[in-house]
């Protein structure tokens, strides 16, 4: 089975890449851009029925770093 | 002193460590691979260098921290064994959650590759009793992910503790509080993104860093 795992920057976490990006958007003329936050997507083929508990230790312990990161994750 | 440097994949300044460990101590260091499981007996201190561990994939450290030898890192940092991490060191360390928070992308984006001045916090730790507290020394960076993020909370407690052990004395990569090291807990674990190892002979431009080691010689032996 397919599982996606967004990782995405916490709230009040400065992120600079998401800043030049958005500053870079500015520069090309696309008005209103504003807090561009950069994120990952991890797609993963797991064993089926592999379980929602695993998955979650699997983004704790390696794929996010929750000190500075949350996760998400879709079952496709 | 039985010193111990723990070698990556991607590692670039193991030999560094290992020629900064060998000047003071006089004794070559073990080059412990990353895979191995286990420590040299009564290893004295262990070195997490410099580098691109596991090509900084994932996040930087992120990979390192999961090696087989972190077990044995982590353990002998409980009994009380000095762990020094410089640069992709500290990052690895704060992976491993043997010290708090995480080196974020520099503010400024850029790559930063030169000598810093630093400020000493904390002249009372193993790793920098050689040193004057309040004392500015002249270390190099070199670095694209050294800006030090934890929350406010943690932040606060760090500074509390005492736990800072170097501040940047000028702006170089963002880092929350001008952190440039910290301290776990008991003080037996510093991380700090300047490379001390790249600054301890006259030939190095200056040797602002030995005292780093020459202090935890002291403290050790």
């Amino acid at each position: 089975m397919k599982v996606r795992v967004l990782v995405s920057l916490k709230n009040g976490v400065l992120d600079p890449q998401g800043k030049a990006i958005e500053h870079a958007l500015g520069s090309l003329g696309f008005e209103g851009v504003g807090d561009v936050r950069v994120g990952k997507t991890i797609d993963l083929e797991l064993a089926d029925g592999s379980s929602d508990e695993d998955i979650d230790a699997m983004c704790r312990k390696l794929l996010a770093n929750t000190v500075i990161e949350n996760y998400r994750v879709e079952r496709a | 002193m039985k010193t111990a440097v723990i070698v990556f994949p991607g590692s670039n300044c193991d030999r560094d460590m290992a020629v900064a460990l060998e000047t003071v101590t006089g004794a070559k260091p073990a080059m412990v691979w990353h895979g191995d499981s286990e420590l040299p007996a009564g290893t004295d201190l262990i070195a997490l260098p410099g580098g691109f561990s596991y090509g900084d994939y994932l996040r930087c450290g992120a990979i390192a921290a999961r090696s087989p030898i972190v077990r044995a890192v982590a353990d002998a940092a409980e009994r009380g064994v000095p762990v020094l991490g410089v640069c992709n060191g500290f990052q690895v360390l704060t992976e491993i959650g043997l010290l708090p928070g995480a080196l974020m992308r520099n503010a400024g984006l850029n790559f930063v590759c030169r000598d810093v001045k630093l400020s000493v916090a904390n002249a009372r730790s193993a790793f920098t009793r050689g040193y004057e507290h309040g004392e500015v020394i002249t270390v190099p960076v070199a670095h694209h992910d050294g800006n030090y993020f934890a929350d406010e909370d943690t932040l606060d407690r760090l500074e509390d503790e005492d736990r800072i052990a170097f501040r940047y004395a000028e702006e170089v990569n963002g880092a929350a509080r001008h952190i440039a090291g910290v301290l776990n807990a008991k003080g037996n674990v510093l991380g700090m993104m300047p490379h001390p190892e790249r600054a301890i002979e006259a030939a190095h431009g200056n040797d602002d860093g030995r005292r780093l080691f020459e202090g935890l010689l002291k403290a050790i032996a």
